[in-house]
């Protein structure tokens, strides 16, 4: 695949605080990116700079074969739909997508015919002649992917474009772009913290954080075999579990050694073990390789969601089958459940499932200290 | 979409009463009052005789070659207020949008200190400045003293038409900055971005996206500078020499020379010049204009 957008060891910091650091990443043809992360991770930052408004510290942006630093948005053949839609609110819908025509001067004919063509693309022709104004988000967001796509950029960027819409239109919008992409055979970089959206739309996720990009892979290559904890706890959920690979197919942790699929180790070396909550069986305490108790059952209508304390650490665990609060359970995992990462700078940040979320984390630990006070 | 305008309840009308009362002694009585003194006469009969007046009255005057023409006094003179009024708004539109521009466009703490610059000539009074105009215009004034010791001819400035409009411009133009100002500092960033990733340059944005959407703005800084400058007095009087005597001035003579009646009526005619004036401004804001109610 042809290669469009090449970003080279890009740098950028704002007044100080460092926004990208070293970010090297090839955008193909055709392609339909995602660039997926946590507020202030820089994901934004690396779309405007493809748009060309900002500009990288170090660094190189080249656009099929060219550099284009210096070069400003209008000069870029790549367009944006913003996440706030930025429609302009003194132009009815049909002058909305037809302001890049104009701005090219393209006779007035065919300007009807393109704008046109191009609302009916979106299913918006019935409102060619409103305001604005007077849409609705899943409209407006129409709207503004039509006024972006008129001009056939090389490639469409898209900041978080769904975030303001609600759950039931965002996965109608994500089927939809998902057709637009493949029938207009457009490039799409999609900016966004959702990590399903992510999953079901993309054909390369670029997962990052702290400025850096931790992985780029598949849906399937991100999810199954993600590189370090940071990118196993943020796609997804997961059981991240210290352990030894004592051999190659031989993992020890949680007190019992496991076979595995995962090779390539030094002997003993320290690993971070990943187990998706749905890989693990829940059998008889008896014939079980790990035992427990369920410290809470959530019903989430597919399945239900269970907290095991298994010496000391509470897993997270999936199952369909009906386990009471309380209970002694076992589990067994198989090979394929067992996904092995080397020890990164994010090893041990993401604990077990005592809370979700990081805050309620901190916020846990500031109350642990105070009791010990 | 649903109107959000709301009609007040029996409550809120209660709780508007102080307000209410205070607009009707202050705004609507006096108003009253110049529309029943431009209708009598001395004597408080019906009369039209005022208005007439000021239709019909007529002064020679003297041209620059010598000649000697009949003319209506005060419709040339209004004529000449109308005339310096839509220069002074001009010329104050011309200084005022680029000065909001760059004031909205720059840095938050800068932003501050160049809007309290605009103001603080609005805390002075306005004789006092017209009193310091007059010390810088004039002929041994400032200006001609620093063009002397540049070794520059000196330039007659007091008593012109320009000096009147600088008075006027220099007092206005906050007017004009400040409506211009707070629709440039609330437009959304994103558009200008939208608009330069969908193929403006700089020029082009400025005519296709930020012009447009600060014409509200440009609207109501014209209202606001056109409609004093068109009933201003003494800035004339003081910087124009007294040569310029405008419909202001003719109004406070007549209520000087206690000529009450003819003052409400001269009165009364501009007041309704200024509310067609105000009429069609928001009739074409609400017909033309994104922000209006009209569609």
């Amino acid at each position: 695949m042809e290669k469009i957008i090449e970003l080279k060891h890009i740098s950028k910091s704002f007044d100080g605080e460092t926004v990208l650091d070293d970010i090297s990443l090839d955008i193909h043809d055709n392609e339909f990116l995602t660039l997926l992360g946590p507020s202030g991770c820089g994901k934004t930052t690396t779309l405007r700079m493809i748009g060309g408004f900002e500009h990288p510290d170090q660094g190189d942006v080249v656009f099929m074969g060219k550099r284009i630093n210096d070069e400003p948005p209008h000069k870029r053949n790549v367009n944006t739909v913003f996440q706030k839609y930025a429609l302009f609110p003194h132009l009815s819908v049909f002058e909305n997508v037809a302001f890049p025509l104009r701005e090219r001067k393209v006779p007035k004919k065919e300007i009807e015919e393109k704008v046109n063509e191009m609302l009916k693309t979106v299913m918006m022709s019935a409102f060619a002649n409103r305001r604005v104004t007077s849409l609705s988000g899943g409209q407006q967001q129409r709207v503004a992917i039509a006024r972006a796509l008129i001009n056939h950029p090389k490639i469409l960027l898209l900041d978080e474009p769904l975030g303001a819409l609600d759950l039931k239109l965002r996965k109608d919008m994500q089927v939809e772009l998902k057709k637009i992409q493949k029938s207009t055979g457009i490039t799409f970089v999609f900016v966004t913290h959702d990590q399903e959206e992510a999953l079901s739309m993309s054909d390369t996720i670029v997962v990052m954080s702290e400025g850096k990009i931790q992985q780029i892979g598949t849906p399937t290559e991100i999810y199954n075999e993600p590189v370090n904890a940071f990118v196993a706890d943020f796609i997804g959920e997961s059981n991240i579990l210290d352990g030894v690979m004592l051999d190659d197919f031989r993992v020890k942790f949680a007190g019992h050694t496991f076979e595995c699929l995962d090779k390539g180790f030094a002997k003993n070396e320290p690993v971070d073990v990943v187990v998706r909550p749905e890989d693990v069986d829940v059998v008889d305490p008896a014939e079980a390789e790990l035992c427990g108790d369920v410290t809470s059952v959530t019903f989430l209508g597919v399945h239900n969601e269970l907290i095991v304390d298994i010496a000391g650490f509470k897993w997270m665990i999936q199952t369909t089958d009906f386990v009471a609060e309380g209970a002694h359970i076992g589990i067994k995992l198989d090979p394929d459940a067992i996904h092995i990462m080397k020890k990164s700078k994010y090893s041990g940040m993401f604990g077990d499932y005592s809370t979700f979320s990081d805050e309620a984390d901190e916020l846990a630990n500031v109350q642990d200290e105070e009791d010990a006070e | 979409m649903k109107s959000l305008t709301k009609r007040p309840g029996n409550g809120s009308r209660t709780a508007l009463a102080p307000y209410s009362l205070w607009a009707m002694l202050f705004i609507v009585v006096p108003m009253v009052f110049i529309a029943y003194y431009a209708f009598t006469d001395n004597n408080f009969q019906f009369t039209m005789e005022n208005i007439t007046r000021f239709f019909t009255t007529v002064s020679n005057v003297k041209n620059p070659d010598g000649s000697v023409e009949e003319v209506r006094t005060y419709l040339l003179i209004l004529g000449r207020s109308l005339k310096l009024a839509v220069i002074s708004t001009a010329v104050c539109l011309l200084i005022g949008y680029p000065l909001a521009y760059r004031i909205a466009h720059a840095r938050k703490r800068t932003q501050k200190i160049m809007m309290t610059l605009v103001m603080i000539p609005m805390w002075m009074n306005f004789l006092i400045r017209t009193y310091a105009w007059m010390t810088i215009l004039q002929d041994a004034g400032i200006i001609n003293n620093i063009l002397s010791k540049l070794g520059l001819k000196p330039v007659h400035i007091i008593g012109t038409e320009v000096a009147v409009i600088i008075g006027m411009v220099y007092d206005y133009l906050p007017y004009m900055v400040l409506p211009i100002y707070s629709i440039m500092v609330k437009m959304d960033s994103g558009l200008i971005e939208a608009a330069h990733d969908l193929g403006c340059g700089t020029l082009s944005v400025l005519r296709r996206v930020i012009f447009p959407l600060s014409l509200p703005g440009v609207l109501s800084g014209i209202t606001m500078v056109l409609i004093p400058s068109i009933s201003t007095f003494y800035i004339s009087q003081k910087l124009g020499s007294g040569k310029f005597f405008l419909i202001g001035d003719a109004i406070e003579g007549q209520y000087v020379a206690n000529n009450l009646h003819f003052a409400a009526a001269m009165a009364f005619i501009l007041m309704i010049i200024l509310l067609l004036f105000m009429a069609l401004i928001k009739y074409f804001t609400s017909r033309y204009l994104y922000g209006g109610n009209a569609k």
